[in-house]
């Protein structure tokens, strides 16, 4: 029996109803029943008939609540059930399961998997085969048993770029075609050309239906530049709503930690699907930004990441004649301000002025001689990485300089005098530019025919000149000389910087290998062209989460394919450089649309949250003890007696009343009067009790077995409670909790800088390892992220931990996990001859880091029973015990520090004493 | 309840428990009240001189006060102040339908009966009668032993329902009061009544009622019984016989004012929840009214 999307499991209760009428007359003829009352003064009403029998009868209404009770109970046995999961698939044909795993399905990726295993959980017990197809990583769909993908599952990750059409049609050609297929598709809900016709193949060999979630896809643009402010477009798939949303720009701080630089608050307003802000930042602030993103949502799509695009470089300008007044097309630097002025931050002035502001690029255009002190100051910076570029000129020409050995600011040696072709005076033409080799930096920029070189300087031949040739004339001269210098280069154009030896200045040509040389950067992401021939190393890529991952391991990407394909397996977004430029590649390019799905009415579109299947014969039976509970106070009222049952009413009430907050003082002073052990309140009710019950085991057994007598374990909350209390605070992690605040991470930190020791647990027996896939690490990492935690490493076997009370080289908890971590030893550290341990940093360590879910294993209840099972058999005991002990050493290593450390030093001390 | 030597004694002492208690209350209240000239205001026998008159033939030489005959020629005989002691008899209605309070702000009638009862005990003690109880229980006497012996008979209850006045072992002339809710039959009370008028007895009725039973809060499907359950009485809606009842409890009422006046005795109603003071007063006054 279906009514609507509710069933009910046993239907046949329903007949019961059929007995309501004569419910109502039996309910209808009996009144309610009266009130023995004492009355001495009943001999005065003996003989006294009442007015009239129409009371005797119960009043409709109570009649009605009554009737309204008794179907609610029947309703409720006879088992309704919402959503019922099983009415959808009760087909026995193979289960093929399509994910786009894209950018946009990392938002609910761990419904996505609930749900999916849901699937086939359910798939194995009916007992059909099943296939998971993942578009962005896409392999020929493999019929096998439910339970073998199940065991796959925590493999499976959104992947950072979206299914190509091309995907769709592979999988399209892979489907068997001649059996039945009912096809899930775990859809990210974005439209995507191909999406289509894949649904049509797939609708043709069996039913399809849709799962995909109504929260709407969030992305980021890139950043641009312009007039002075960052622009950011963050655009949706779905419109209908006003949405608010943060966009926190992040980069890393002198000390290279990241850290939020600035937050944006940008909103959608109903109807729009774009959304549209600035921030102004400094020009420091800007060149450190990473990358942006949108606060609270794990996609890549909602990253940003920035590329050179946003730098400004700074830039001196130096020349050696300024002394010719008024003519200011002649003067060596007029072109290079032009090419410079858009893109870059010029700096003007005296050599040993500008060197103090560092800037990226130092020019001397026809600079010959430099003090030796500039000489030693500049050779110094462009070690450091700066980058020296001179352009030669008469001065140059007529100069000693890097004449007979080379000099160490020049990159090669130069003849004397230089020379003139094409010239009034001289024979042959004016000379053009040979087409640039591969290995030159300027390799595929088109070389405009007319380019004429007239003079240049002339480079002697070396053995090394070959090498530090980056580009030539049409004989083979070098017009363009590199050389290394440190981590710096210095490049040297033997011709001028203005157009009195060559067109080369005034041709695009000229920005165009300032470029490259990565003297200036353009605004606009450089164009096929540009890139053509150059390849580019991914450094930095996102996952499908928004994380980025190193991209070291990466191959190369050509340029072109850089500029123009879109992003894919071969090309994922992420951060790519090459020599010193950088160029990001995010999910969204600039303009780049977001619209939702649409799917044809015979696919079934279903949310992840209401396909839960429901259980409402409690809702319906509570409902019926509601109206019974209404029907006693309506029958009291009825015979006089509600003034009672107010009274025991109120006291019901008082007795439900929540006992008040205790007052901030008494906290504090029962936080402090003994020692305390506390852990942090999650906001999952279990979590949170089974941690209390840990902390009470642990503080139990510390009282029996060594000196430290704690108090009853306290739950803190961090956003509100006092820290400073408590000598270590227990934090499991749980995937849902909030995020502290920055009051709440601020608080945290004092608190660790203070003495204050967090145990980090993620529950989950470390399985994954940190940072990967399970959903206790990841969130992990997002709350630990802000604190100011040192480095740290897996403790090492002479760590104090290992021997505060007991000798321990094993942390076990409720799970015997591989590693915890804990503040790294200084790298000196060094093991004194004859001793067993280094002498090792003299601090507590703040945090301690693992998931072995020791909590669990130290719960016990008031009376000292244990809570939860741990391991099998004696070995499970003793693993408690190790656990126990665990506990008792970090509870020892917190209050006494490294006072067993310090005891290598009793031998020393005690033949100082002469004993 | 089991009878073995150690309940019973448990027992014994929980009841002796309350007399203490009922004595110093019927104390303290009797003390609220001032006695006044307590004399007869004629000859007669007593302790106090009320005067001299000159010897009449047919008094005996005995009677002559020599003292004040010496001063002059003739004799006199010297007279006392009639200081006849009255005997005052109590009842008090023992049975069940006394032991009643309606809320924890007001006492049981009976509680509050006795202690009005005591109380003018004492008074009526202090004042030279005699007071006893009816029925031959407790025979008129004065003396501070009388009104423990009082306190202890008067605490005992009645395992009845409703009790009507006990007019046996009257004596001729004395007083009488009586305190009850008078909720019983009216012909026992009439009948008990004319008894005692015939013997010249005068006294007081004192009525004692709970404030519900004059106001009969109730409403709603009511099942009403007495204390011991003998007497029951079902309604469907209490609240509609509320004006019936009040009819009725006004014409008991009435009934009793017009009994009580016919015999010459007064009546008076009292509450459970008025001052007890006031009511004893009310006593007092009336006994001291009816003997002048």
């Amino acid at each position: 029996m279906i009514a609507g999307s509710v069933v009910f499991t046993s239907p046949w209760l329903l007949v019961a109803l059929i007995a309501l009428p004569i419910l109502w007359l039996l309910l209808r003829a009996i009144p309610p029943a009266p009130i023995r009352r004492l009355f001495p003064a009943v001999t005065l009403l003996l003989g006294l008939r009442d007015d009239d029998s129409v009371s005797d009868r119960t009043p409709w209404w109570l009649l009605l609540l009554r009737m309204l009770a008794v179907v609610a109970v029947i309703l409720g046995l006879a088992g309704p059930v919402l959503n019922p999961t099983n009415s959808a698939t009760i087909s026995r044909n193979p289960l093929l399961i399509v994910m786009d795993a894209s950018w946009a399905s990392a938002r609910n990726w761990n419904e996505r998997i609930l749900a999916l295993e849901q699937f086939l959980d359910e798939a194995g017990r009916t007992g059909r085969t099943a296939a998971i197809a993942t578009l962005t990583d896409l392999e020929a769909p493999v019929f096998q048993s439910a339970q073998a993908w199940r065991a796959r599952l925590p493999g499976l990750t959104p992947k950072s770029w979206s299914p190509s059409a091309e995907a769709m049609r592979q999988l399209e050609e892979a489907l068997p075609k001649d059996q039945t297929i009912e096809t899930i598709w775990f859809s990210d809900g974005l439209a995507r050309e191909g999406r289509e016709t894949l649904q049509q193949a797939l609708g043709a060999i069996g039913s399809v239906s849709v799962m995909q979630t109504d929260q709407p896809a969030l992305a980021l643009e890139p950043a641009v530049f312009s007039e002075g402010a960052v622009k950011i477009t963050a655009r949706r798939d779905q419109t209908a709503l006003e949405q608010n949303i943060t966009v926190q720009a992040l980069g890393r701080d002198p000390s290279g930690i990241e850290r939020v630089l600035a937050e944006l608050p940008l909103s959608f307003a109903a109807s729009a699907e774009a959304t549209q802000g600035e921030i102004v930042l400094p020009a420091e602030l800007r060149d450190r930004l990473s990358h942006f993103q949108i606060k609270g949502t794990d996609s890549a799509g909602a990253v940003a990441l920035t590329d050179d695009s946003l730098r400004k470089r700074e830039i001196a300008l130096i020349s050696g004649r300024e002394n010719r007044e008024g003519l200011e097309l002649l003067s060596p630097l007029h072109y290079l301000r032009q090419a410079f002025a858009p893109t870059a931050e010029l700096i003007e002035g005296a050599l040993l002025d500008v060197l103090p502001a560092n800037p990226d690029v130092i020019v001397l255009a026809d600079v010959a001689k430099l003090s030796a002190v500039e000489d030693a100051a500049l050779r110094e910076w462009a070690e450091a990485g700066g980058m020296v570029l001179r352009f030669a000129g008469p001065r140059i020409a007529a100069s000693e300089i890097s004449r007979r050995t080379e000099d160490s600011l020049m990159p090669v040696r130069l003849r004397a005098g230089g020379r003139t072709v094409g010239g009034a005076m001289s024979w042959g033409a004016p000379k053009t530019l040979a087409p640039f080799k591969k290995e030159s930096p300027f390799f595929g920029l088109d070389v405009p025919e007319e380019v004429r070189i007239t003079a240049q300087v002339l480079a002697q031949p070396d053995p090394t000149l070959a090498d530090r040739v980056i580009a030539t004339l049409s004989d083979g001269t070098p017009l363009v000389t590199r050389k290394q210098i440190g981590q710096g280069q210095v490049v040297l154009f033997h011709v001028t910087a203005n157009a009195e030896w060559s067109s080369l200045p005034l041709s695009g040509l000229f920005v165009s290998m300032l470029e490259r040389l990565a003297v200036s950067t353009a605004i606009a992401a450089p164009t096929a062209e540009e890139l053509a021939g150059s390849v580019w190393k991914p450094l930095k890529v996102l996952d499908g989460f928004g994380t980025l991952q190193d991209g070291g391991s990466l191959s190369g990407v050509a340029g072109e394919m850089l500029a123009d394909s879109p992003i894919g397996e071969m090309i994922p977004p992420g951060l790519y450089g090459s020599s010193n430029r950088q160029i990001a590649r995010n999910v969204l390019r600039p303009g780049e649309e977001l619209s939702p799905a649409i799917w044809p009415a015979t696919v079934s579109v279903n949310g992840f949250n209401p396909a839960e299947e429901t259980l409402l014969g409690g809702w319906f039976l509570s409902f019926a003890l509601g109206l019974l509970a209404i029907d006693i106070l309506a029958s009291l009222a009825l015979s006089g007696r509600l003034l009672a049952a107010r009274a025991a009413l109120i006291l019901v009430a008082l007795a439900f009343v929540p006992e008040g907050a205790k007052a901030d003082d008494s906290v504090a002073i029962d936080a402090t009067a003994e020692v305390v052990l506390a852990h942090v309140i999650t906001g999952n009710r279990q979590v949170d009790d089974t941690a209390q019950a840990g902390l009470l085991g642990l503080s139990e057994t510390l009282f029996f077995r060594t000196s430290i007598e704690p108090a009853t374990p306290m739950g803190v909350n961090i956003e509100t409670d006092e820290l400073a209390f408590f000598p270590l605070l227990y934090w499991p992690i749980t995937p849902d909790q909030a995020r502290p605040s920055e009051a709440a991470y601020e608080k945290l930190n004092r608190y660790l800088r203070s003495g204050g020791m967090i145990l980090f647990d993620t529950r989950d027996a470390d399985i994954a390892g940190f940072g990967s896939a399970s959903p206790n690490g990841r969130k992990l990492q997002q709350l630990a992220a802000p604190l100011d935690i040192p480095a740290i490493e897996p403790i090492p076997a002479d760590h104090v931990l290992t021997r505060t009370f007991y000798l321990l080289q094993q942390f076990p908890g409720r799970y015997n996990g591989r590693d915890v971590w804990v503040e790294a030893a200084p790298a000196d550290a060094e093991r004194v001859e004859g001793m067993p341990f280094r002498n090792l940093n003299d601090n507590v360590t703040p945090v301690i880091i693992g998931g072995n879910d020791w909590a669990a294993a130290w719960a016990m209840d008031t009376r000292g029973n244990t809570l939860f099972p741990v391991g099998r058999g004696m070995a499970g005991e003793r693993q408690r015990e190790l656990a126990y002990r665990f506990g008792v050493n970090l509870v020892m290593h917190v209050l006494t520090g490294n006072y067993k450390s310090d005891q290598v030093h009793v031998p020393a001390l005690l033949e100082r004493l002469g004993q | 309840m089991s009878t073995t030597p150690l309940h019973l004694r448990v027992h014994a002492e929980q009841q002796a428990a309350t007399l203490p208690p009922l004595l110093a209350q019927a104390e303290q209240l009797a003390s609220s009240v001032l006695l006044g000239e307590h004399g007869r205001r004629r000859s007669g026998l007593g302790d106090d001189f009320w005067q001299y008159r000159p010897m009449q033939p047919g008094d005996s030489r005995r009677m002559i006060d020599w003292r004040r005959s010496a001063k002059s020629d003739a004799q006199f005989v010297r007279e006392k102040e009639w200081q006849i002691a009255q005997s005052v008899l109590l009842w008090v209605d023992p049975a069940g339908s006394m032991r009643f309070k309606s809320s924890d702000t007001v006492p049981e009638k009976s509680e509050r009966a006795r202690l009005l009862a005591l109380a003018a005990s004492i008074l009526l003690i202090r004042g030279g009668e005699r007071v006893g109880i009816t029925g031959g229980a407790l025979m008129p006497r004065s003396g501070e032993n009388q009104i423990s012996r009082l306190a202890e008979l008067l605490s005992k209850d009645s395992t009845e329902d409703y009790q009507s006045p006990d007019a046996r072992g009257l004596p001729p002339h004395a007083r009488a009061v009586f305190v009850s809710d008078f909720l019983s039959d009216i012909s026992h009370i009439v009948a008990a009544l004319t008894k005692a008028s015939d013997r010249g007895v005068q006294g007081v009725l004192l009525q004692v009622l709970d404030p519900s039973e004059e106001a009969f809060p109730y409403r709603g499907r009511t099942v009403f019984q007495s204390v011991g359950g003998s007497i029951s009485h079902e309604t469907l809606k209490a609240g509609d016989l509320r004006q019936r009842y009040l009819d009725r409890l006004a014409s008991r009422k009435d009934e009793l004012t017009a009994l009580s006046s016919a015999s010459g005795w007064r009546y008076h109603c009292h509450r459970t929840n008025e001052s007890a003071s006031a009511a004893l007063l009310w006593l007092y006054r009336a006994l001291e009214g009816g003997t002048a």
